[in-house]
């Protein structure tokens, strides 16, 4: 049992007099995908915001990798080997699918100072990219400006970003939003390959994919966390049915 | 993606035009033309912050009056001072207030950005008019322009108008040389991607605050420069080269002639200029000739409710707009 | 009691500078404009004022004379230009309201030439208070400080207790949610437009007889202006009229300690603060 490659101890996040995480503790480990579920307006995304960096905790420590990163700023995180997606797809419209993968991997790569060279000759950075692009299978579409990709795709071209940079952990916030069912399918089988060698916490909705996927499940409820196992024993869970699964919940 | 730059054969034919000029014109033209090219520079040193990385400086004439006070001061009174001395300095001094004030400014975005580029141009203007630095608000002159003898020999006489003005047209192309090169390389890539989403950029790994500071100083060198040169030309500096009328001068070249694209702030200055040769010659106005930034101001006001991407822009625009509808008849014509 | 004339001038002059503040900051904060030529309205009321005081040798007419003028020229100016300006990139706001200034500046220079020209004190107030055997304040200063504190009291009982006050701060927040209350969009902003200018220009007028008027008079005072914003947070008044005195007390410091460079002093206010605190004194994170 490897040990948990982030944790997250007492983690709290108050707006206000309102708390939306209220001391939420959890571990993510690599090749165990775990899935977090929840009504809407649970905290789900301030939790990925919290642990990304993007919202400063009002309490609580991030470990990862075995170093405190409570402090440390997006950036910081990022190099560190944290990967995020976007619910609200957050890519870069202008660009082509490949000059945002691009861009993605530079940041392993900076080279701020060198000023002669064009950056699309700086083979490992393009090769890295064109690699991102084909582990989600947009590489036909690599010219192509994300403007003019459909929905599915840019969901697409948004975790290839995350891959681009190499990451150790990825945090997908709802990946599936707004899919349809082919799409959805191949996202799926994506993630699932995907979560053999990373460490993945998911946000989702679709009932079906988080059971296919996860291996560990957490419901939160307004900001806390209503319980935590494997998909079975939270399937077995009455609070859990009660609160959110209930029997006139849609199973996806 | 548009392409940053013009098609080689576009470029080598202006710098042909550029370069030919001076053998049509009298002095007075030269000197003109000298003068827009470093408004030129200038201007492109904005471009870089403004339309490559989405930072508006409202109080980018702070470098270029720096630069131009230091070779003000560090020149001897009456005897020529040495380019290769006083240019690298009065550039690194234009970098270092870049930095410091960069430091301050980089850490706000938006409408506060503009406010505090603004106010802290305003402090310098302040500095050097109140105070007796700098000759106060008299200002200094320089008697004679730098010279650029190096182990004895002169390659060009910067007092001779013709002579400046190519020095001046081989910076010119220099900077565009360099900001092409910067722009294509990774750092310029950066500074798209902080332009287009700043948030992603810092979620992806980027030290974005580093990368504008980077661009800010750069930017201020490249100031730096054109205010040099235009002490150079001028002979005196004052105060009012680093007002917020100058500020306000340049970003409006930036626009006018279109940003994010090279070619853009060059056009933008000329058109400033010519423009402004235009609404002042005692010809057009008569007696009120004097007042000819009433018609420029109007100008302007009409120019931003009309063309939203300013006169490069609008040229960018209809010339995809006719390339996209060759495309289509071409694609017709296949299938 | 040399100290206690510095505070009364340094608590005179941040009060003027906080009239002319919340205008700028609430068009900021509600309507999301930059505008460069608010200083100009300054300028238009101090010469309105002046050339209406010349013209009937009175002062007390002459400033609502402004003021009225100044309201409407700039309901005119929100309707024809400033309306097209809200969803356009803060970029085009400067470079237009830059184009204004220089309009401003120009008509200016046209009609009331390049002097600087005295305005006289109303003889009303044209005394002084004595303080001590030798000094004396002026009566008319006290009288610009009474009336900017009237002002800034009127100002806040709108904003924070009255219907128009809280649709202003609602639109402040949220344009879509009020418009969709029933908030007459357009008519608001045009009347807080309106409404900011003709605060300026009554600072103008006021102030005219102690600064005399003199070109560039708007421009000087309007960047000052964005420090005091700066420092205050975008769209609070509470932190305007804060930065604004804070500023008065600088520069007037400023002044007794180094003349030449208290100018200076106000901007290393205000970067002292951005070390400290990027996004204002009032503004919450």
């Amino acid at each position: 049992m490897s040990d948990a490659l982030l944790q997250a101890r007492g983690l709290s996040k108050s707006f206000g007099g309102l708390a939306a995480v209220d001391n939420l503790s959890l571990e993510v480990r690599v090749g165990e995908l775990h899935a977090v579920i929840g009504p809407n307006g649970a905290g789900k995304t301030t939790l990925i915001n919290l642990l990304s960096g993007e919202l400063p905790a009002s309490s609580g420590d991030i470990i990862f990798g075995g170093n405190d990163i409570s402090g440390l700023a997006p950036e910081k995180r990022a190099r560190l080997g944290m990967g995020r997606s976007y619910q609200k797809t957050n890519i870069f419209l202008g660009f082509s699918a490949l000059e945002n993968c691009r861009l993605a991997a530079q940041s392993r790569e900076p080279r701020p100072l060198n000023w002669l060279r064009n950056a699309l000759s700086y083979e490992s950075v393009m090769g890295q990219a064109r690699r991102a692009l084909d582990a989600v299978g947009l590489a036909h579409r690599a010219s192509e400006a994300a403007l003019a990709l459909s929905h599915g795709e840019q969901r697409q071209l948004e975790i290839a970003m995350c891959l681009a940079t190499e990451p150790r952990l990825l945090l997908l916030d709802e990946p599936l939003a707004g899919m349809g069912m082919e799409e959805s399918l191949k996202m799926v089988q994506l993630i699932g390959r995907l979560g053999e060698n990373h460490a993945i916490l998911l946000v989702e909705h679709d009932m079906d994919a988080v059971f296919q996927l996860a291996r560990v499940l957490t419901v939160m409820v307004d900001g806390k966390i209503l319980a935590s196992g494997t998909p079975e024993e939270i399937r077995a869970n009455r609070n859990v049915q009660a609160a959110y699964l209930g029997s006139d919940n849609e199973l996806r | 993606m548009s392409p940053i730059t013009l098609p080689r054969s576009l470029l080598i034919a202006a710098v042909l035009l550029l370069a030919l000029f001076p053998v049509l014109g009298a002095t007075f033209y030269i000197q003109l033309g000298a003068k827009i090219m470093i408004m030129a520079i200038f201007a492109l040193s904005l471009d870089l912050l403004v339309g490559h990385t989405g930072l508006v400086s409202l109080g980018h004439a702070a470098y270029f009056g720096l630069a131009a006070y230091a070779l003000a001061m560090i020149s001897p009174r009456y005897e020529a001072a040495n380019l290769w001395l006083t240019l690298p300095a009065a550039m690194a001094a234009a970098a270092l207030a870049a930095l410091v004030i960069g430091f301050l400014v980089v850490r706000t975005a938006g409408i506060y950005f503009i406010m505090v580029t603004l106010a802290f141009a305003q402090m310098l203007y302040s500095l050097f008019h109140d105070t007796k630095l700098g000759g106060g608000s008299d200002g200094i002159y320089i008697q004679v322009r730098p010279e650029l003898t190096l182990w004895g020999f002169k390659p060009l006489d910067l007092e001779n108008p013709t002579q400046f003005y190519y020095f001046v047209l081989i910076m010119l192309i220099a900077v565009y040389i360099i900001l092409n090169h910067v722009l294509h390389a990774p750092l310029g890539r950066a500074l798209a991607g902080i332009r287009a989403n700043e948030q992603r950029m810092r979620s992806i790994g980027f030290p974005v605050f580093a990368y504008k500071l980077g661009a800010f100083v750069l930017a201020g060198a490249l100031a730096g420069l054109a205010g040099y040169l235009a002490a150079c030309q001028f002979g005196f500096v004052n105060p009012d080269i680093l007002a917020w009328h100058q500020s306000g001068i340049v970003l409006m070249m930036v626009i006018l002639g279109g940003m994010g694209r090279l070619h853009g702030p060059v056009l933008g200055a000329f058109a400033y200029v010519l423009i402004q040769e235009f609404l002042s010659a005692p010809a057009l106005l008569g007696p009120y000739a004097k007042h000819w930034q009433l018609a420029m101001g109007g100008l302007i006001v009409m120019i931003v409710l009309v063309l939203p991407h300013g006169i490069g822009g609008f040229i960018d625009i209809a010339l995809r707009r006719y390339s996209y509808r060759r495309i289509q008849a071409n694609g017709a014509a296949e299938s | 009691m040399v100290l206690l004339i510095q505070l009364l001038n340094a608590v005179q002059y941040g009060l003027l500078l906080f009239l002319l503040s919340s205008g700028l900051t609430l068009i900021f904060g509600i309507m999301g404009v930059i505008n460069l030529a608010h200083g100009s309205f300054y300028m238009v009321g101090a010469y309105l004022a002046y050339w209406f005081a010349r013209l009937t040798g009175s002062l007390w007419l002459a400033i609502p004379f402004a003021v009225v003028i100044a309201f409407g020229i700039g309901l005119l100016l929100e309707t024809a230009i400033f309306s097209r300006l809200y969803k356009r990139d803060h970029l085009y706001q400067v470079l237009l309201t830059f184009g204004l200034i220089l309009v401003f500046e120009e008509l200016r220079s046209i009609l009331f030439g390049d002097e600087v020209h005295g305005v006289a004190i109303p003889a009303l107030l044209g005394y002084s208070i004595p303080l001590t055997d030798t000094l004396s304040y002026p009566v008319y200063r006290l009288f610009v400080t009474a009336v900017c504190l009237a002002i800034a009291a009127l100002l806040y009982f709108v904003i924070h207790k009255t219907r128009v006050g809280m649709m202003i701060r609602a639109g402040n927040s949220n344009r879509e949610m009020a418009a969709s209350l029933g908030v007459n969009i357009p008519l608001l902003f045009a009347l807080v437009f309106a409404f900011g200018m003709a605060l300026a220009a009554f600072a103008g007028a006021v102030a005219a007889p102690i600064s005399s008027v003199f070109p560039g008079m708007g421009n000087q005072i309007l960047i000052i202006c964005f420090v005091v914003v700066v420092i205050g947070g975008i769209g609070s008044i509470n932190g305007a009229m804060i930065a604004s005195l804070a500023i008065g007390l600088a520069d007037t410091l400023g002044k007794v300690v180094a003349a030449e460079y208290s100018s200076v002093a106000v901007y290393l206010v205000m970067a002292a603060i951005l070390l400290w605190r990027p996004q204002g004194i009032a503004n919450k994170a």
